[in-house]
């Protein structure tokens, strides 16, 4: 398959426009704004407490911003627009937002009453109400891409761990989302198993999925991003794309968390 | 010293030298004097002065099984009642609603705290403080439902209220603790493929709850069954309220008591069995469909030393 084409499409599939958070009296996200367009790929890296986990679920609504807005495809996460203003929406109008998203977790985060197939049906399912006949063959075929064709029956607790993330990520695909959250998606498994999962990732990226990572793992960021984000004490102090930000980076604290990481 | 060949093919070819055994002689005295106990018991029993043959008619008898029957549909009635006034309780008390929260610890708090027996006392006794009931708009004459509380307030709906409402109060805190075991990260996949708040809890949190309430629910079905003998106080037709009926006229109170046991003993026994098959019934992520558990991880560990990784197909 070629490379799918990057597009240059003005409209941001994905837009964080000055995101505010504090919990209690720790203020975890200062101002941050973010752009992703359709079929970036965009690592986010930085030190641990910098604020990566926190922006990134943010972005679903997983965690309520205190000021600020998401607009995922054009709709603000978490409101409506009537003439000029915001209308905060319920739990269950939210939930349809982020329907239009799909996110991997640190600790895959399966549904372990179901068996493998059930966990990648259960949101076109019971979410997006599409036909289950066809949500199932699909399904099949995207389990087959990541190499699990053969477990589809089984149940997580009976998967190796990059077995599961794998699992994890044919759910997230299956939404047919606008864009993927990943993260951290390899920090939990033994590192025999990282490579498993990475090559399904990159997999992806190659196939024009627009995908948001937060990642320690930098030699994937070097060969599968478009672009690298750094944050660090809940700001992002510099982005570009990635021979910039890893080979020649501007600031100083990215430059010394390189250092640390690399060595 | 020898070398380690030719100690092995000494103790290879030697015969093996004869063992002697414990003889176990504490095991073999404390099983005989079990065993003379229970033959002593047993004797005991035969002499007692009690018409044992009586004992199966009145298993059958029409009074017994009538009392069997509400028996059962008292405990059933306010078990399910239970169920599901402990559910909505239970998520009260967790709700993010500091009212509700605290009615529901208020609730737990109260029909937990009273004696079963006192409860089913009051209930049956609330015609003396209120003898009319009556369901209307406060400070206006508008009345929509007016009864006598005597003839609402049957031996089975106050025996049904003190039994249930009480149960409903451990059943939330059952429920709650199912709840609570469910890991955060679930509730949070469901939210990231847009779950809603419902389809959260009935097909994410309480399919893997169950497995930690089914086991305790079983447990309090089973005192149900048995606490359902504290309606006979107020004159519900349970089992022992029958079985007294039948000896206040023949004077056969142990013959009728030990075959309202008997029934006792063949319902609990029922309910145990059921609660196992429920119980195996939610632990389906622990088994793999068309093979037994162990075969599952028998392979998986050969395929573990083995060394087999997994593949990744190649996408074309
Ligand atoms: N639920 C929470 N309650 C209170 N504080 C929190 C919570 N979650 C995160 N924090 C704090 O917010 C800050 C940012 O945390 P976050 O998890 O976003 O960092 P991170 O960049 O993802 O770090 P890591 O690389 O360790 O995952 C930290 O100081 C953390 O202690
Ligand atoms: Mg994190």
């Amino acid at each position: 398959m070629t490379q799918a084409l990057r597009t240059t499409d003005p409209a941001p599939v994905l837009e964080a426009v000055a995101i505010d958070k504090y919990y209690g009296s720790n203020h975890v996200l200062k101002n941050v704004s973010l752009e992703v367009h359709p079929g970036e790929v965009v690592c986010i890296i930085g030190p641990s407490g910098a604020g990566k986990s926190t922006f990134l679920r943010t972005l679903n609504r997983l965690e309520v911003p205190d000021s600020g807005e998401v607009w995922v495809g054009g709709q603000p996460m978490g409101f409506e627009l009537r003439g000029g203003k915001l209308y905060e929406l319920t739990e269950r109008r939210v939930a349809a937002q982020r329907a239009r998203t799909a996110m991997v977790f640190q600790h895959f985060n399966l549904f372990p009453h179901l068996t493998v197939l059930e966990n990648v049906i259960e949101g076109p399912v019971q979410v997006q109400r599409r036909k289950a006949r066809e949500v199932r063959s699909e399904a099949v075929a995207i389990l087959e891409r990541v190499g699990l064709g053969d477990k589809i029956d089984q149940y997580p607790g009976q998967l190796s761990g990059g077995q599961r993330q794998r699992v994890a990520i044919a759910r997230a695909v299956a939404m047919r989302p606008l864009f993927l959250l990943f993260d951290e998606p390899t920090s939990a498994l033994d590192p025999e198993l990282v490579g498993e999962v990475l090559e399904v990732m990159a997999d992806l990226a190659r196939d024009g999925m627009t995908m948001l990572v937060v990642t320690h793992e930098m030699a994937f960021a070097r060969q599968v991003a478009d672009r690298v984000v750094f944050m660090a004490d809940g700001a992002i102090v510099e982005q570009g794309p990635v021979a910039q930000v890893l080979e020649a980076p501007r600031e100083q604290r990215t430059q010394q968390f390189l250092q640390r990481v690399l060595a | 010293m020898s070398t380690p060949g030719t100690h092995g093919e000494r103790l290879a070819t030697r015969s093996p030298l004869p063992q002697v055994h414990l003889k176990h002689t504490g095991r073999w005295i404390s099983a005989v004097i079990v065993l003379a106990l229970l033959v002593l018991l047993a004797i005991g029993a035969s002499q007692g002065d009690i018409d044992y043959a009586a004992i199966p008619s009145y298993l059958v008898s029409p009074v017994i099984l009538e009392g069997l029957v509400n028996t059962l549909i008292l405990a059933v009635v306010a078990q399910v009642s239970a169920i599901v006034i402990g559910v909505f309780i239970a998520l009260m008390r967790i709700s993010q609603n500091p009212v509700a929260s605290a009615f529901a610890a208020g609730y737990t708090w109260l029909f937990r705290g009273l004696p079963v027996l006192l409860q089913i006392l009051l209930w049956y006794n609330l015609a003396l403080i209120f003898p009319r009931l009556q369901l209307g708009i406060p400070f206006t004459d508008i009345v929509f439902v007016d009864l006598s509380t005597n003839a609402v307030m049957t031996t089975f709906v106050a025996a049904f209220l003190g039994l249930a409402l009480n149960e409903s109060a451990y059943m939330a805190e059952i429920v709650r603790a199912g709840l609570k075991s469910v890991d955060r990260g679930q509730i949070e996949a469901a939210q990231s493929i847009g779950e809603t708040p419902a389809q959260r809890m009935s097909r994410i949190i309480l399919p893997q709850a169950m497995r930690v309430i089914i086991p305790p629910t079983g447990n309090d079905f089973i005192n149900m069954l048995k606490g359902t003998a504290l309606a006979s106080v107020i004159g519900y037709m349970e089992l022992i309220k029958a079985a007294n009926n039948i000896s206040s006229f023949n004077l056969q109170v142990m013959e009728t008591l030990i075959a309202a046991a008997i029934w006792y003993m063949v319902v609990v026994s029922v309910a145990s069995v059921g609660q196992y098959y429920l119980e195996r019934g939610f632990d389906r992520q622990d088994r793999r469909p068309g093979g037994p558990p162990k075969a599952t991880s028998l392979r998986r560990r050969v395929a573990a030393d083995l060394g087999r990784a997994p593949m990744i197909r190649s996408t074309p």
